[in-house]
């Protein structure tokens, strides 16, 4: 009787041990090229300096932590808040945060349109904003440029249309940069939208009006609740990738409105403080983890209370 | 050849030998199959039916090879296969959503076991031919099996599985997909596949009407235990277990007493005082205090002068077409269905709410049991 | 039929928001590949149609050298990618849960979690290291960086694909005497061919597309076509690389539609 058991059990054990053998490679590459690479970098945030970049091995320093948020006072030696880095931090989540409210103002309506289409028709639509999701970001970063710039086509236009004498200055300033990140990360928050709405089971809209709600109470006491997840999904895939942006501010903001994406490279770049440019990375990647908890805990328990 | 019951029983193609099976283990541990034990014979159509979760497709799995029994064996004459995998075994399965390999014609998926099992190729398409032609599917021979209907998916999964010549024929509800005229015509043909190829045929299914028509004989599950093998006479007109009298047609309890015993049969005397006969499960000898069973065709309303041998208020008069069902309240408050056949013309109905007594045939009561 | 019927769908303002997002997202694609027909020297002024700057960009040889190393990479990283995304697929579904099993998950989508930037500079610690030590700078770490962020968008369709499929296909196979290789072969890969060639068309897009981590891993002269791209946008522009922004996004396009068709067919 036990053999029959204990048989069964070496055939799980077999069954695991091949199924860890078949991942294997996937886990190694992973390794090797994301996260190993990751706690290197959190070793190197607590090294010294090195003259010309890179750091002094094994000489342990928490400069590279201090410097986020502190500065030495060349003077006087003085530790005082590093106005700079403080700046660029506020900026990277002020812009995130008005990135995410755009884009969910936007893209609500446009899944909502979406998801009422005929069905066939809808394909079409759902086509239509996948094409600028997988096209190249650099290329929509460029795109978006075209109509900003000052002989762009904003300006172009409204100076054709004599409502401005001199081209509006909007590239390297920080509405450029909101302007790329809404335009960029738009398809972000419209095809999780989508995905929520086009289970939206209308026949419980039916019963709302039925009930004699108007179509602002539909909309805000059962669409809006039931397509929950979708805009929790949504503002946590536009507000994360906003959070690390790099490409956009480089060629929008024109290098001297940093997010903290830019911050990093200048640390690994002309800035040869690779301590400091690792401290700020893994700051960067506790916000994104802090607002992936909280997408975390929010799924789950609007799961649980739909039940 | 050809017939359906083997007069004496034949040498025993299954036999399946005091097997447990259990899932998981520890806390979250689900006994699905009881120890169980019983014999299926060369050349029978024999049926394991139960409502869902008995434990029935978990047995024929066991069969099939696509999971292990915790404890016991599983001989396929003679031989144990429970240690074998699917691959080494000769039995083949029909499965319940008929598992075509959708990226194969109809043909291939016929030839693919022969395949497999490195037949020449000549022999293969001879055996695929003769399949199609004993499944009535030449024409569809090179179809995809995406572009047939329900009902022709149905015969390639019986001719893929009956294409490599296996000892057993495993079928895992495969009627229950289809709609209720192609399930009557399946079933007729399933039948005379049966016959025409000698295979033995284990077929797994909640339906109790549908195991009535085709079985040689059923085994009635219920919570991992069989309850009680026999021929669907046996079943239905004998059941031995209160489940198996509910679980196939519609029957009606009743309270009574033995008051004596013959030889296999009883008297038992009803709430109403009146005595009848009743038979006795095998080797079952009660004493005091049973339940019986009456199925509702085999009691008959009792007219002015007959001798009821129960009596009450009839609540409800349902009229069903070919019959009509009348549902008493008796007077020990006990619920009794009575059915009785509608003749045209023939209307003494008795109305809803007046008394009425019951007669019972004098081979209609069941002691049960439990 | 005058009569306006009331809609039950129907939002007040949702559909002019919607077609004005539309417009919105295809405008800036307009402008750019307008731009690149443009006959004059800079950007700052229209001379009328013109395919000038797309000879000009199909004879300048660094473009064209970008052009083939963007292409050689996606199809390196895509391919072992789709390999190694497969296995791990097999590898994770179908299974009851099992010690390690969300380890797994949770290693394989890791490269989604993080932001580029970070990866891309902790990647320039360990690889310009091992550069000094191993005089390697070849395209090895660029292969094997992109390898990495392509398996967990080569390994969604796979392993969507494995879930929707219960193992009755293999175990039909099995019934009929189809061994555990076999039984791959003939029935586990064909089936799940549509979801590998989502997968590797996934991980291509990907690798194509991508500036960040290609920036900071690339040794000297191994610009590809995106960071060839981002440097040129530093300087004064010529609409030269609009005709390659348009070329780009023209195989892009062309790569979504194939995809789109090809994930259609299957449902």
């Amino acid at each position: 009787m036990a053999s029959a058991e204990e048989t069964a059990r070496a055939a799980d054990r077999k069954d695991i041990r091949e199924r860890w053998l078949l991942s294997a490679p996937a886990l190694a590459i992973i390794f090797v090229a994301a996260i190993g690479p990751l706690f290197v970098m959190l070793a190197y945030s607590f090294m010294m300096k090195g003259d010309y970049g890179d750091v002094k091995p094994w000489t342990f320093s928490l400069d590279g932590w201090t410097s986020v948020l502190f500065q030495r006072d060349i003077f006087d030696d003085t530790l005082g808040l590093a106005d700079a880095h403080l700046t660029i931090l506020w900026r990277s989540i002020r812009l995130s945060f008005y990135t995410t409210l755009l884009t969910l103002i936007f893209g609500f309506p446009t899944a909502y349109f979406i998801s009422t289409r005929a069905p066939t028709t809808r394909e079409i639509w759902v086509f239509l904003v996948t094409i600028p999701f997988w096209t190249n970001l650099l290329i929509r970063t460029f795109a978006m440029q075209q109509v900003i710039r000052n002989e762009g086509l904003v300006n172009t236009a409204l100076i054709w249309l004599g409502v401005i004498e001199r081209p509006l200055q909007i590239m390297n300033t920080d509405v450029a940069i909101l302007l790329g990140m809404v335009y960029v990360y738009l398809p972000l928050m419209v095809l999780p939208l989508y995905a929520s709405m086009e289970k939206l089971d209308f026949r419980l809209v039916e019963a709302g009006y039925d009930l004699y709600a108007s179509r602002w109470q539909v909309l805000r006491r059962i669409i809006f609740p039931l397509v929950k997840p979708g805009v929790i999904a949504g503002s946590i895939l536009v507000f994360i990738p906003s959070l690390g942006a790099y490409v956009i501010p480089r060629v929008l903001g024109g290098g001297k409105n940093m997010m903290l994406g830019n911050l990093i490279e200048l640390q690994f770049g002309s800035g040869r403080n690779w301590p400091l440019g690792a401290a700020i990375s893994i700051t960067l990647m506790v916000l994104v983890m802090i607002a992936l908890l909280f997408y975390v805990r929010n799924v789950s328990k609007s799961e649980t209370g739909h039940g | 050849m050809g017939c359906c019951v083997p007069e004496t029983p034949g040498k025993n193609a299954i036999e399946v030998r005091e097997v447990r099976k259990v899932f998981g283990a520890g806390e979250a541990q689900v006994v699905a199959l009881e120890t169980v034990s019983v014999s299926i014979r060369e050349n029978e159509f024999f049926t394991l039916l139960g409502p869902s979760g008995c434990g029935k497709t978990t047995l024929l799995r066991l069969i099939a090879g696509f999971d292990f029994p915790t404890a016991g064996q599983i001989m396929l004459y003679g031989e144990d296969i429970a240690p074998l995998p699917p691959f080494k075994r000769p039995v083949n399965t029909v499965f319940q959503s008929y598992a075509l390999f959708p990226h194969m014609s109809v043909a291939q998926n016929i030839g693919f076991g022969l395949e497999m099992l490195g037949k020449p190729k000549s022999e293969i398409k001879a055996r695929v031919a003769e399949m199609l032609k004993l499944v009535r599917m030449e024409a569809l021979a090179n179809r995809r099996t995406s572009q047939i209907s329900g009902g022709q998916q149905q015969r390639v999964a019986l001719a893929r599985a009956l294409a490599p010549q296996p000892k057993v024929l495993l079928l895992d509800e495969p009627l229950s997909a289809l709609d209720y005229k192609l399930r009557k015509e399946m079933q007729i043909e399933l039948k005379r596949l049966q016959s025409e190829t000698g295979i033995t045929f284990i077929f797994v299914t909640h339906d109790q009407e549908e195991a009535l028509t085709m079985s040689d004989r059923i085994a009635v599950m219920s919570s991992g235990k069989i309850l009680q093998v026999g021929t669907p006479h046996d079943i239905y007109d004998r059941p031995a277990e209160r489940f198996v009298a509910d679980f196939i047609g519609e029957t009606n309890f009743l309270k009574a007493e033995v008051v004596g015993q013959t030889n296999g049969r009883a008297t038992v005397k009803l709430s109403s005082g009146v005595e009848i006969p009743a038979s006795l499960p095998a080797g079952f000898s009660p004493a005091g205090k049973v339940t019986i069973v009456i199925r509702p065709e085999h009691a008959h309303l009792a007219g002015a002068n007959d001798k009821a041998s129960l009596s009450g208020v009839v609540e409800n008069v349902v009229y069903l077409g070919t019959d009509t069902h009348f549902h008493l309240r008796l007077d020990d408050g006990d619920a009794f269905i009575v059915r009785q056949q509608n003749s045209r013309g023939g209307g003494d109905l008795v109305a809803q709410g007046s008394r009425a007594g019951i007669l019972i045939g004098s081979d209609a009561a069941q002691v049960l049991k439990d | 039929m005058a009569r306006r019927t009331f809609d039950i769908r129907a939002q007040p303002g949702f559909g002019f928001m919607a077609l004005l997002t539309f417009f919105a997202l295809y405008l800036p694609i307009a402008a750019l590949v307008a731009y690149s027909f443009n006959a004059a020297e800079s950007l700052s002024r229209w001379d009328g149609l013109s395919l000038r700057w797309f000879a000009s960009a199909w004879n300048n040889s660094t473009v064209q050298d970008a052009a083939i190393r963007s292409l050689v990479l996606a199809v390196w990283a895509a391919t072992l990618a789709t390999i190694v995304a497969t296995m791990a697929a097999l590898a994770t579904t179908r299974t009851r849960p099992y010690p390690g099993l969300t380890f797994k998950y949770a290693f394989i989508n890791q490269p989604l979690m993080v932001p580029e930037i970070v990866t891309a500079v902790a990647l320039l610690i360990v690889f310009s290291r091992i550069k000094v030590w191993t005089g390697y700078s070849g395209m090895g770490y660029l292969i094997l960086a992109h390898t990495a962020f392509c398996i967990p968008f080569a390994y969604l369709p796979i392993r969507g694909r494995l879930e929707d499929m219960d193992l009755t296909m293999e175990r039909a196979a099995a019934d009929l005497y189809a061994t555990p290789w076999k039984t791959f072969r003939y029935v586990t890969l064909p089936l799940l061919r549509p979801a590998i060639i989502a997968g590797f068309m996934l991980a291509f897009v990907i690798s194509l597309d991508d500036v960040v981590i290609t920036e900071f891993v690339k040794s000297g002269g191994q610009d590809t076509l995106p960071t060839y791209m981002l440097g040129q946008l530093r300087r004064e522009t010529s609409p030269e690389i609009n005709a390659i922004a348009t070329v780009f996004l023209a195989l892009s396009v062309l790569l979504v539609t194939v995809f789109f068709f090809v994930n259609r067919r299957k449902t």
